[in-house]
C-alpha cells in the first residue's frame, strides 16, 4: 500500500492521528533520542525554549540537558562542533535558526563535514544532520526567506533533503539522523502549519485536512533517494520540493491539468529513475522552485532531463523560479513562483 | 541579567594573591603552578625517546623536502622542522587509550608522535594508495582511527571547533579522555575559535587548546598581524587559565603538559596553552621565507634547537656521541625506507576518484 492510501485509508477510519509539520519533526527528534543514545539535539534556543518554531518544544525537559542543549550564537562554532562530535562517534542533530544564518558554517560544512570522509579514506566520518528553516513565504524579507539548497547540492559529500508533508518530514527526518552522512535538512516553514495553495491572499489551510497530515505513532523512515508521486498523470510532469509541490500541484487541480507531479523530497541523492519514467511518458517538463534561477537546482534538473530524455521531449523544459535577485521584502509575491507564472508555463508547454 | 561588577573586576596586578583575595586567580594559577617546576623530570629512557621521536621527525621531514623538490609530493607540504618538541612533548604526556588530538595542515610531526609508521606517512604525501589514507588526504589531511588523531585539516583554525566537538563527546561518553586541538598564531584570529573557546569553557569541556606560536602566519609576523601576541592571554575573556610555555624544550613542555592536563581531567574546563616555537623552513616548500633574516633563523637554529638541547642534556648524563651517532644512523635507515616505500608503491586505482564520497556509491 502507498504512502498515500495508507494515509486515506487512516484519515478514513478516524482512529489515527494528524500532525502539522512541526510536530512531525518535533515527534521523530523525540524518537530518535528515545532509541539512540548518540543523537543530541543542540543550537540556538532549542533547549529551555523548544526552538523558534517549536520544533524541539518539550524535548530538553524531557530528555535533559545532555542530550538537548542550547549554544551560544555562533553557527560556524556549532557546525564545527558538531562535525567533531559526529567523528567521533555521536549522531548530532544542531539546528540552525534560519537557513539564511547557516553561511557562516559554511566553510564548516563544505571543508570539513562534506569531505572528512573523503580525505580521510572513511576513516572518519560526519554523521550529522543539520535542520534549518528556510524558504520564503513569510514576509521575512532577505534575511528569513532564502532557498539556499543549490549551494549545498554543488557539494560532494553532503546530501540535502527537503520534505513537503508532516508524514514525509518524520520519515525523512528520522532516515537522515540515522545516514551516515552529513545531511542537510530544509523544512519549508511557509508548510509547516498547512499546505500553501500559492495564493497569499486566501485563508490559510490547515494540515488536518491533508491525507499526508496522518503520522503514525513511533518509529518508521522514509528511504533517502526516493521520489513520491503526488499525482499521476500524462499531459506532463512537474519537478517540485518543499512549498512548491502544493502551489504547483493546486495550480495543476484549478486549472484541470493532467499532470504527473514529482514531489523529489531528497534533492541529493536524485531519484533520477522516477523523473526519467515520468519524463519518457509525459514528454513535457516542468521545474518549480523558490530560489532564484541562474545555478539553481533547477538548472541540474533541466539539465539532465535534456541529456537523458532529449528524444522523447514534445516542448523545451520549462522553469518557473524565484529571480536572480536577492528575496525581497515589500515585492515577495512578484518574486514567489507563485500560480499565475507557473499556470503561464503549463500554458506555454502545453501549446508546443 | 547583567552581571555586576563585582564579581568580574579584574584588579591590575593581583599576582601572586591566593585565590581567596583574587577572583581571578584561575587565569594565572596554572602558569604558577608549572613556574614552581619548569622541567619535567625525565627518566635516561624517556630521555631518549624524546630525543629519537624528535630526531625522527626532524630526518623525516628533511626528506619530505628533499622528495618534494624531486617532484614526488606535489602540491602543498608544510615541514614542522624546528617545532618537534612542542608535539613529542604534549603527545608523550597523553593518554592514547582515551585522549584524542587533533591539528592543522603542518601535521607530520604529530602522526609520527604516536609512533604511526613513517612509511604510510610518507606514502600519504606522495599520493600513494598505500598511504594512511590511501593518498586521498595527502599531507594536510591524515587520519588515524587507531590512535584518536583526528587529522589534518587544510583550512585554517577549523580544526578548532571540531575539536570542541570531541571534547563534547568525551564528555557526553564519560570516557575519561580529553582533546587536545592544536592550532597556529594565524589561526589565533579566526573567529571560529573564539566561539569555541567560549562553547568549550561555558560548558567546561575537557579540551587543551594549543597555540604553537611559531612567529609567523605565513610570511606576517605576529607583530604585524595579532593585536595581543601574547597568546596565552587570549582565553582570558572566556575565563580560560593560559600557560605561556618555550615550546623549544620538550622537557619544559612536558612540564607544562602534566600541570594542563591535570587541570582538564580534573573537570575544570579547558586550557589555553602558548607554546613558543620558530620553524626554520618557510610556511610551506613556495615560501622562500623572505619576510625574516638569515641570521634570525640562524641564531635560533644556533642557541635554541629542540634537538641540540636535549642532545647536551643525554651528553651531560653520560650519553657518548657514538651512542647518539648510532641513534641518527639508525633513523637515518628508517626515513631512507619510509622514502622508499613511498617512491615505489602503486598509485591509487582511478576508480578511487569516486570512492568514500558517500556512503553509497556515487
Amino acid at each position: 500500500m502507498s504512502t498515500e492510501t495508507k494515509a486515506q485509508a487512516a484519515s478514513e477510519n478516524g482512529g489515527e492521528r494528524r500532525l502539522n509539520m512541526i510536530e512531525a519533526i518535533n515527534d521523530a527528534l523525540d524518537i530518535m533520542l528515545e532509541k539512540d543514545p548518540d543523537v543530541i539535539v543542540m543550537g540556538e534556543d532549542v533547549g529551555y525554549f523548544g526552538g523558534v518554531f517549536r520544533c524541539t518544544a518539550g524535548l530538553q525537559k524531557k530528555h535533559g540537558k545532555t542530550r538537548v542543549f542550547d549554544t551560544p550564537i555562533s553557527e560556524c562554532g556549532i557546525i564545527g562542533v558538531a562535525v567533531g562530535m559526529g567523528a567521533y562517534g555521536l549522531r548530532p542533530v544542531p539546528e540552525i535558526q534560519f537557513a539564511d544564518y547557516i553561511y557562516p558554517g559554511l566553510d564548516q560544512l563544505v571543508s570539513e563535514a562534506a569531505r572528512l570522509r573523503y580525505r580521510s579514506a572513511t576513516e572518519y566520518i560526519a554523521p550529522m544532520t543539520v535542520r534549518s528553516p528556510f524558504g520564503g513565504g513569510i514576509f521575512g524579507g532577505q534575511t528569513h526567506s532564502q532557498s539556499p539548497e543549490a549551494l549545498f547540492t554543488h557539494v560532494s559529500g553532503l546530501k540535502t533533503v527537503i520534505p513537503s508533508t508532516p508524514y514525509d518530514a518524520k520519515g525523512l527526518l528520522i532516515a537522515s539522523i540515522e545516514d551516515n552522512d552529513p545531511v542537510i535538512f530544509f523544512e519549508p516553514k511557509r508548510i509547516y502549519n498547512g499546505p500553501f495553495s500559492g495564493y497569499y491572499d486566501k485563508p490559510a489551510e490547515p494540515w488536518k485536512r491533508h491525507a499526508q497530515s496522518v503520522v503514525p505513532e513511533g518509529y518508521y523512515r522514509i528511504p533517502l533517494g526516493e521520489a513520491r508521486t503526488v499525482a499521476e498523470g500524462e499531459a506532463l510532469t512537474v519537478l517540485a520540493y518543499g512549498t512548491m509541490v502544493h502551489v504547483a500541484e493546486s495550480v495543476c487541480r484549478e486549472k484541470g491539468v493532467d499532470a504527473e507531479i514529482l514531489d523529489l523530497r531528497t534533492l541529493v541523492p536524485l531519484d533520477i529513475e522516477a523523473i526519467e519514467r515520468s519524463v519518457e511518458k509525459t514528454g513535457r517538463c516542468l521545474i518549480v522552485h523558490e530560489a532564484t534561477r541562474t545555478s539553481g537546482f533547477g538548472a541540474e534538473l533541466s539539465a539532465l532531463v535534456t541529456e537523458r530524455c532529449f528524444y522523447h521531449l514534445e516542448a523545451p523544459v520549462e522553469r518557473v523560479t524565484g529571480f536572480d535577485t536577492p528575496y525581497p521584502h515589500s515585492l515577495e509575491w512578484a518574486y514567489f513562483p507563485g500560480p499565475i507564472r507557473i499556470g503561464e508555463a503549463i500554458d506555454k508547454l502545453l501549446s508546443e | 541579567m547583567a552581571r555586576t561588577a563585582k564579581t568580574r573586576k579584574t584588579p591590575a596586578g593581583n599576582k601572586g594573591k591566593g585565590p581567596a583575595e583574587d577572583v581571578d586567580f584561575a587565569l594565572h594559577s596554572l602558569q604558577e603552578a608549572f613556574e614552581k617546576a619548569k622541567r619535567y623530570d625525565a627518566s635516561e629512557d624517556e630521555l631518549l625517546a624524546f630525543y629519537r621521536q624528535m630526531l625522527l621527525i626532524r630526518r623525516f621531514e628533511e626528506k619530505a623536502g628533499q622528495l618534494y623538490g624531486l617532484g614526488l609530493i606535489g602540491g602543498f607540504c608544510h615541514l614542522y622542522i624546528g617545532q618537534e618538541a612542542v608535539a613529542i612533548g604534549l603527545q608523550s604526556a597523553l593518554d592514547n587509550d582515551r585522549d584524542s588530538v587533533i591539528t592543522g595542515y603542518r601535521d607530520h610531526g604529530h602522526m609520527l608522535a604516536y609512533g604511526i609508521d613513517p612509511k604510510v606517512i610518507m606514502a600519504e604525501l606522495t599520493g600513494r594508495q598505500a598511504g594512511i589514507s590511501k593518498g586521498k588526504g595527502g599531507s594536510m589531511h591524515m587520519f588515524s582511527t587507531e590512535h584518536k588523531f583526528y587529522g589534518g585539516h587544510g583550512i585554517v583554525g577549523a580544526q578548532v571547533a571540531l575539536g570542541g566537538g570531541l571534547a563534547l563527546a568525551h564528555k557526553y561518553n564519560e570516557d575519561g579522555g580529553l582533546c587536545l586541538a592544536y592550532f597556529g598564531d594565524g589561526a589565533a584570529n579566526q573567529g571560529q575559535v573564539y566561539e569555541t573557546f567560549n562553547m568549550a569553557s561555558l560548558w567546561k569541556l575537557p579540551i587543551v587548546f594549543v597555540i604553537e606560536n611559531n612567529q609567523y602566519a605565513m610570511g606576517t609576523s605576529t607583530a604585524r598581524s595579532s593585536a595581543e601576541t601574547e597568546f596565552h592571554r587570549r582565553g582570558t575573556a572566556f575565563r580560560i587559565p593560559g600557560m605561556d610555555v618555550n615550546g623549544m624544550d620538550v622537557l619544559e613542555v612536558r612540564a607544562a603538559a602534566e600541570v594542563a592536563f591535570k587541570h582538564v581531567r580534573e573537570g575544570m574546563g579547558p586550557v589555553l596553552m602558548e607554546l613558543n616555537t620558530y620553524r626554520y623552513r618557510g610556511h610551506s616548500m613556495s615560501d622562500p621565507a623572505k619576510y625574516r633574516t638569515r641570521e634570525e633563523v640562524q641564531d635560533i637554529r644556533e642557541h635554541k634547537d629542540p634537538i641540540e638541547g636535549l642532545k647536551k642534556t643525554l651528553v651531560e648524563q653520560g650519553k657518548s656521541e657514538d651512542d647518539l651517532k648510532a641513534i641518527d644512523k639508525e633513523i637515518r635507515k628508517i626515513v631512507a625506507e619510509a622514502a622508499d616505500f613511498a617512491e615505489n608503491s602503486p598509485e591509487p586505482e582511478p576508480a578511487e576518484l569516486y570512492t568514500d564520497v558517500l556512503v553509497e556509491g556515487y
